[in-house]
């Protein structure tokens, strides 16, 4: 069987929807955020996809930076969810909307 | 020191009360009364002596260099246009300064005794000034706009003295009425002064006669009428005549000095002044006659039945303007002169006295209340009376000399009409003011009696509440009576002595006898008005004729008005005059509706076009568009609002939803 570059991108658009689907339907803060590192990673695989399928390289650097970028938002957006933790003892993301208009 | 120099000098005439405008506007408060009206008066005083040195020096020169110009420093400088403050001393000017400097220093001192206790004494005096000031520079100007300038103060310190009462509504309306209608003249005199502009590149007097000939008959007779227009304001005739009589709500002096003497003059000043240009149109002459003959018929006619001391009089004075208007129109400017400095004299007596009166009764303004006054005021009365004579033309005093010398030029000039017009106004001013004197000095002593209801429509000339109920206006006046009518201090009398002097010899001015000569008024004047054309008597004998008619004209009125109200009123106390007149005294009450008249039909709709401005265009036409603005700006915000919920799976929604239309419009795009 000859794995070609759309079996990699199949792949990638199912992760991509399921992390999305999940980041709508699901309320824990936590599995949310779990949702957008899988998006993220679908985008990723996508990246590197392409690189190989093109022979372009950059498809590989660009992903480094998406790398780069998640832990820094993991960082942030951890420390947050811990920050609301301890206020609120609980991190169910419909009741934070204190920021309503 | 050469005349000349002497008339270099001529700064000080208006600069003395200039000074004391300064000091007592700035100062008043601490000088307070009575230093203030001293300081008023004595420089007044030196003005008048001022003046009365430029006047022997300028006829120390020969006849055809008296016109001196002296300017004190470039005012305006603008394109074409260069204006010097600069005074002109020719007879004419000189003529006004004595008198208003004159008339005007009498009046300061009456108003010391007039004002005593007033809580504004200091600033009254201040305005008084002021006036002077504006005066002045009116009558000395050298071109139009300096003259233009003391139009504008005259007209302002009018306004200022008017409305000096101001905590009395009628007296704050009747200032605003009077600034108001003298602006719609003041306009006619800013249009003369641009087409003089236009046409000549200077306002300049100097000069103006010569090129006054060059323009056409059009643009002359434009420029006349636009400066009749403004001397129709100024001068109180129809039809902007409605200010003057409301402008007795001011003190008597302001009455007597800025509504009688000096300032609504001016306009008989401006057309004397400005007379190459009238000299140039005859059919302006014939607007300018005819105008003056209707005012004084009409304005006489209306004071035929005024209740108020000092309504009577302002009617009188508009009567007497016409006259002088009468006398410019048919180009007899000498005798306008003549009768304007006569007039002066006894009008400023007759509104002086009336203010003694007045502060005897305490504020007591209606004639009614009055009579049998003479035994009480005895200098007052006297006073009074030379006043009467003078200007229902008594000979020898001074109004017969000039109300006839003005009808005598009418008649020689051929205006018959015009002629007959101004001695049937000529017998009803006597009739008018035997009335006022009687019911003033002679009859019953009516003044102690309670407030009378009036049956007829004779009321004080106020056009809304005829035949209702007359209080006293003073409103204190019952208080004060409990003293009784008393005779004035002596600053009051002593101006009232001297102007009765004056009305009685004021016509030696000019007496119209040629052999030997004693026209010294006319000769004075002669070098201004040098190309105008003389009108010579026919005969000596056809003069002395139309005097006796006048003479007999005053006679008459004066026994005709005693046997009317030698009793006063009727025993129910109503007019017997008015009574004679049945339905017409209720016309002429109300000036012939005239003021109503202009109500409706001018200010009415004036006001309801303003108050269309006010509300239908700005309120909702030009808010409605700024505050529409901002309602859209609020409801779209608000429906947008609803978007930032604030749960974040919200957001994620949307951000998906955007993703997936940008993907589908690419998708579309590229036609996949």
């Amino acid at each position: 069987m000859d794995i070609t570059p759309s079996y990699y991108l199949t792949l990638a658009a199912l992760l991509f929807t399921i992390g999305a689907v999940g980041l709508l339907v699901r309320r824990n803060t936590l599995v949310m955020f779990m949702c957008v590192e899988l998006m993220l990673n679908a985008v990723n695989l996508t990246f590197v996809s392409f690189a190989k399928a093109l022979d372009d390289i950059g498809g590989q650097v660009i992903v480094f930076f998406t790398l780069v970028v998640a832990a820094a938002e993991v960082a942030i957006g951890l420390a947050i969810i811990v920050a609301i933790f301890r206020r609120r003892q609980g991190v169910t993301a419909d009741d934070i909307d204190l920021l309503k208009g | 020191m050469d005349s000349r120099d002497l008339l270099d000098l001529i700064w000080l005439v208006p600069a003395l009360p200039a000074l004391g405008a300064v000091v007592l506007l700035v100062f008043g408060k601490r000088i307070g009364e009575p230093v203030a009206g001293w300081i008023a008066t004595a420089l007044m005083g030196a003005s008048f002596l001022a003046s009365v040195l430029s006047f022997v020096s300028l006829s120390n020169l020969p006849e055809a260099e008296r016109a001196h110009v002296r300017n004190l420093f470039t005012w305006l400088r603008s394109g074409g246009l260069s204006v010097k403050l600069g005074l002109l001393v020719d007879p004419l000017s000189v003529t006004m300064i004595l008198f208003v400097t004159g008339v005007g220093t009498l009046i300061h001192l009456y108003s010391i005794g007039y004002m005593h206790g007033d809580p504004r004494f200091s600033r009254y005096f201040g305005y008084l000034n002021l006036f002077a000031v504006s005066m002045l520079m009116l009558v000395l100007g050298s071109s139009f706009l300096v003259t233009f300038m003391g139009w504008e103060g005259v007209g302002l310190c009018s306004y200022l003295l008017i409305s000096f009462w101001f905590e009395r509504n009628s007296a704050a309306v009747a200032g605003k009425k009077a600034f108001v209608t003298n602006r719609v003249g003041d306009f006619g005199f800013m249009l003369a002064m641009f087409l003089i502009f236009q046409r000549f590149g200077t306002l300049d007097y100097a000069g103006m006669g010569e090129r006054a000939g060059t323009l056409t008959g059009g643009t002359v007779t434009a420029i006349a009428l636009l400066l009749f227009v403004g001397a129709v304001g100024k001068s109180a005739q129809m039809p902007l005549h409605i200010w003057l009589p409301d402008a007795m709500e001011g003190p008597t002096p302001v009455s007597a000095l800025i509504h009688a003497a000096t300032m609504v003059t001016a306009g008989v000043f401006l057309v004397c002044r400005a007379h190459p240009f009238f000299e140039a149109s005859s059919s302006a002459t014939m607007v300018v006659a005819w105008v003056g003959a209707v005012t004084a018929l009409f304005a006489a006619t209306v004071a035929l039945v005024q209740n108020d001391i000092k309504k009577v009089l302002a009617y009188s004075t508009v009567s007497q303007l016409g006259y002088m208007f009468l006398a410019v129109g048919v180009g007899a400017y000498q005798a306008a002169i003549f009768h304007m400095v006569t007039h002066a004299f006894f009008k400023a007596l007759l509104f002086l006295a009336s203010g003694s009166v007045i502060h005897g009764l305490g504020g007591e303004q209606d004639m009614r209340r009055m009579g049998g006054l003479k035994k009480y005021m005895p200098i007052t009365a006297g006073t009074f009376i030379v006043g009467w004579l003078a200007i229902a033309g008594i000979i020898p005093f001074a109004g017969f000399w000039s109300k006839d010398e003005i009808l005598a030029k009418a008649w020689f000039a051929g205006d018959y009409a015009l002629w007959a017009i101004g001695a049937f106004g000529a017998l009803l001013t006597a009739f008018y003011m035997t009335r006022q004197v009687w019911l003033v000095f002679y009859s019953r002593e009516r003044f102690g009696e309670p407030a009378l209801v009036v049956s007829g429509g004779s009321d004080d000339g106020d056009p809304i509440d005829s035949g209702t109920v007359i209080a006293s206006p003073g409103g204190d006046a019952g208080g004060e009576q409990g003293h009784g009518p008393h005779e004035s201090p002596w600053t009051m009398t002593t101006p009232l002595l001297a102007l009765a002097v004056l009305s009685v010899i004021g016509g030696a001015l000019n007496l119209p006898f040629t052999e030997p000569s004693l026209e010294f008024l006319a000769e004075w004047l002669h070098p201004v008005f040098r190309g105008v054309e003389e009108l010579p008597a026919e005969s000596f004998s056809l003069g002395f004729a139309l005097s006796t008619v006048a003479l007999l004209i005053g006679v008459s009125g004066i026994l005709l008005g005693r046997a009317v109200y030698r009793n006063g009123l009727t025993t129910s106390g109503t007019d017997p005059g008015a009574d004679r007149i049945g339905p017409l005294g209720k016309v002429l009450a109300n000036a012939y509706y005239l003021d109503l008249g202009l109500a409706r039909f001018v200010s009415g709709p004036v006001t309801a076009f303003a108050s269309f401005l006010a509300d239908g265009v700005d309120r909702r036409t030009i808010d409605g568009a700024v505050n529409g603005v901002g309602r859209i700006v609020m409801t779209g915000g608000g429906a947008i609002r609803r978007l930032q919920s604030g749960v974040m799976r919200n957001y994620a929604a949307w951000i998906l939803a955007g993703a997936v239309a940008l993907l589908v419009y690419f998708a579309t795009r590229v036609g996949l």
